[in-house]
C-alpha cells in the first residue's frame, strides 16, 4: 500500500484532495492533506492564522500550483491543462471581496458575467442581486458601499456563474452581527438549493451552525468529520453535578453508583463525572445524591463546543512545537 | 497563441474603458497631452519663417503614443493588485493570453484614436489654414509623415508592453508609472536620429525603423507574457522560488 498513490475516483464528490502539499520555497503552507467534500455539502475548513486555508483555496481554484499530491475539483482532475475548465465550474470569494470601486454594482457583475460567458447576463445579475437582497442598490457605485454591502456584492458575484463548488474564504470576517447573520442566512439558503460550499473561517460557532462537516487544518490536517463525531472522539462524556453544599464524601458516593467511571471536583459543590452514557446514568446519580441527603441544584450533560475540539487540537500543536 | 475567447477579451476592454472614464487624472491627461503636442507643431508651421526645419515639430507628434499609454499600462496590473481586484479576476476562466490582450487593447485603443486624431487634425489645420508655402513644406515631408503613421502603433505597442511588464513586478502604482514612463522612451531614439538629421528621412528609412521596432515589439510580447504567471500575479512579490513548484506544473498555467 505504502508509496502507491491511491487515486480516488468519485463522481459524487465535489472535491477530492489526495496528499496535497504546497511549499513556498522552504516554507510549507500545507502538507500531505487529504479529504473529500460531497456534492451539496457545506464543508467547514478551520485553522489558526497561517494554517494554510487560503493557500488551499487558491490551490483548488488553480491560482496556485501544488508542490505535490493530487486533487479533483468539480469532478475535474487538478492539472494545468484543466485549469480553465475548473475555473469555469467553481467560484471563489477571496478574503477581500475585491470590487471595482469606480464601477456600479451592476457593472461589476456585468464584467464577471462576461468573463464567465454567461447567457442572458441581465437576468442572472438580477437573480444574484435578489439572492443577496441588493436589488435596490444595483446602480450604486461600489466605492460608496459599506463593508457589509461590499461583501454581499462579492457573494452575488460568486453566485453569478451557478458554480458546482463555491469557495468562500472567511466570508464574515470584519462584519457586524447583522451583516454576519445575513451572510449565514444566504449560506443556509444556498445549501438548501444544493450548492456545494467550501467555507474557511475562524468563527467556530459559524462552522458549527452552518457546516455539515468540518476539517481542522494546521499545516497538516488535524481532523475531519461531523462536529458531533469530533466531540465524541476527543472528549469522554461527562455529567456535571451541582449541589447547594459540598458533599461530605463524594468519592464513596460517586464510585458506588453503577456507570460512573470516574469523578473530579470542579469547585465547591461542583462535580464532573465521567460516564459512558449520560442519559442512562443521570437518573442513577440523582437517586444516589437524594439518598445521601444532598441538595441537588442541577445535573446535566457537559456539552463540548467545536471550540473545545479546536482548542484541544490546535493547542496540542502549539505544545508539540514548544518542545 | 491558443484558443482565445474574444467575448472575454471584449469584457476586459469594456471594463477597462469604463474605469478610465471615471478616473479624473486619466481623463485630464488624455485631454491635455494631445492639446500640448498639437499646439507646438502648429505654431511652428504658422509662425516660423520659411525654410525652418519642420522635422522636429512633426516628430513631436510621436510623443503622444509614447506618453499616453505608459501611465495607463503601468497602472493596469499593480492598480488591480492594490485594489484587491486581481485575485477575483484570476479566479475566472479568463486565460493568460486573453488577460494580456484585453488589458493591452484597452490601452492601445484610446492611444491610437488620440494619436491619429491629433495627427489628422494637425494635417487638416495646416492644409486648410496655413499659407500655401508653409503647408507645402509640411506635405513635402513625405518620408517623415510615413514614419509617423507607421511608428505611432509601434511606439505605443512598446510603451504598452514595457508598461505592463513594469506593472506586473511593481509593488506600488507610483513607482510603476515612473518606471513605465522611463522604459517607454528608448524607441524615441529613432525619432531623435531623424530629427537631428543623423539619419536622412526617406521611405526606406521609415520602413526600416518600423520593421525593426515591429521585431522588437514581437519579441517583447513573448518575453512579457511569460511574466504573467497566475501564481506570481496572486502572491505578488512573495512569489514562489522555482524550487517550490513541481516540474509537472512549472511554466504551464492556463
Ligand atoms: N506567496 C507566499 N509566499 C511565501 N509564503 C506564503 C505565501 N502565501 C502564504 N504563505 C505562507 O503560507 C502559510 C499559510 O498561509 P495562508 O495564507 O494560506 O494561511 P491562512 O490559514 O489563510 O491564514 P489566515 O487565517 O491568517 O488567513 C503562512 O505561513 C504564510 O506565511
Ligand atoms: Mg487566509
Amino acid at each position: 500500500m505504502e508509496g502507491v498513490p491511491e487515486v480516488t475516483f468519485c463522481p459524487q464528490a465535489a472535491v477530492v484532495v489526495d496528499r496535497l502539499t504546497k511549499c513556498f520555497g522552504e516554507r510549507t503552507a500545507f502538507s500531505e492533506v487529504s479529504f473529500e467534500v460531497a456534492r451539496g455539502e457545506v464543508f467547514g475548513f478551520l485553522g489558526p492564522n497561517g494554517a494554510g486555508k487560503t493557500t488551499m483555496v487558491r490551490t483548488l481554484g488553480t491560482l496556485i500550483e501544488p508542490t505535490s499530491g493530487m486533487a479533483t475539483v468539480a469532478g475535474i482532475p487538478l492539472a494545468p491543462d484543466n485549469a480553465v475548465e475548473i475555473r469555469q465550474h467553481v467560484s471563489i470569494m477571496p478574503e477581500a471581496p475585491g470590487l471595482y470601486l469606480r464601477l456600479t454594482v451592476t457593472e461589476n457583475l456585468e464584467y464577471f458575467a462576461g468573463l464567465y460567458g454567461l447567457h442572458q447576463p441581465a437576468a442572472r445579475i438580477r437573480a444574484a442581486l435578489d439572492a443577496v437582497n441588493l436589488g435596490d442598490r444595483a446602480g450604486d457605485l461600489c466605492g460608496g458601499l459599506s463593508k457589509g454591502l461590499r461583501q454581499r456584492v462579492g457573494l452575488a458575484r460568486t453566485l453569478l456563474s451557478d458554480p458546482v463548488v463555491m469557495f468562500l474564504d472567511e466570508p464574515t470576517s470584519g462584519l457586524d452581527p447583522v451583516a454576519t447573520r445575513e451572510v449565514h442566512n444566504l449560506i443556509t439558503n444556498l445549501r438548501q438549493s444544493g450548492t456545494t460550499i467550501f467555507l474557511t473561517t475562524h468563527r467556530l460557532e459559524e462552522a458549527e451552525r452552518l457546516c455539515d462537516r468540518v476539517a481542522i487544518l494546521n499545516t497538516t490536517l488535524r481532523t475531519v468529520g461531523q462536529t458531533e463525531d469530533l466531540r465524541a472522539q476527543l472528549f469522554t462524556k461527562t455529567l456535571v453535578v451541582q449541589t447547594l453544599e459540598s458533599l461530605g464524601d463524594p468519592g464513596r458516593l460517586f464510585t458506588g453508583i453503577p456507570g460512573v467511571d470516574g469523578w473530579r471536583s470542579d469547585g465547591p459543590g461542583s462535580y464532573v463525572l465521567s460516564v459512558p452514557d449520560p442519559r442512562r446514568v443521570a437518573p442513577e446519580v440523582t437517586r444516589g445524591l437524594v439518598a445521601a441527603g444532598a441538595d441537588v441544584v442541577s445535573i446535566g450533560e457537559a456539552k463540548h463546543s467545536l471550540e473545545d475540539v479546536y482548542l484541544e487540537l490546535v493547542n496540542e500543536d502549539v505544545e508539540a512545537r514548544g518542545q | 497563441m491558443m484558443s482565445i475567447d474574444t467575448a472575454r477579451v471584449r469584457a476586459v476592454v469594456r471594463k477597462e474603458l469604463r474605469d478610465y472614464r471615471r478616473r479624473r487624472s486619466i481623463v485630464v491627461t488624455m485631454i491635455i497631452l494631445p492639446v500640448v503636442f498639437l499646439i507646438e507643431p502648429t505654431l511652428t508651421v504658422f509662425l516660423a519663417p520659411a525654410g525652418t526645419n519642420l522635422q522636429v515639430p512633426l516628430l513631436l507628434l510621436l510623443l503622444i503614443p509614447v506618453v499616453t499609454p505608459s501611465t495607463l499600462a503601468a497602472y493596469s496590473i499593480v492598480g488591480e493588485r492594490e485594489q484587491g481586484t486581481l485575485e477575483p479576476l484570476l479566479t475566472t476562466p479568463l486565460r493568460r493570453e486573453e488577460f494580456i490582450l484585453g488589458k493591452a487593447s484597452a490601452v492601445m485603443i484610446p492611444t491610437l484614436v488620440l494619436s491619429y486624431a491629433v495627427f489628422g487634425l494637425f494635417l487638416a489645420v495646416v492644409g486648410i489654414f496655413a499659407k500655401s508655402a508653409a503647408s507645402a513644406a509640411v506635405f513635402h515631408q513625405g518620408p517623415v509623415l510615413l514614419a509617423i503613421v507607421l511608428l505611432i502603433p509601434l511606439m505605443a505597442g512598446w510603451a504598452v508592453i514595457v508598461g505592463m511588464a513594469v506593472s506586473v513586478r511593481a509593488s506600488e502604482i507610483r513607482v510603476a508609472q515612473q518606471l513605465g514612463m522611463v522604459a517607454s522612451f528608448p524607441p524615441l531614439v529613432a525619432v531623435i536620429l531623424l530629427a537631428l538629421g543623423v539619419v536622412h528621412p526617406s521611405v526606406r528609412v521609415a520602413l526600416l525603423f518600423a520593421g525593426v521596432l515591429l521585431l522588437i515589439d514581437a519579441r517583447a510580447v513573448s518575453l512579457v507574457s511569460r511574466m504573467f504567471d497566475r501564481e506570481r500575479l496572486v502572491t505578488g512579490n512573495r512569489a514562489a522560488r522555482p524550487g517550490g513548484t513541481s516540474r509537472l506544473w512549472r511554466g504551464r498555467s492556463g
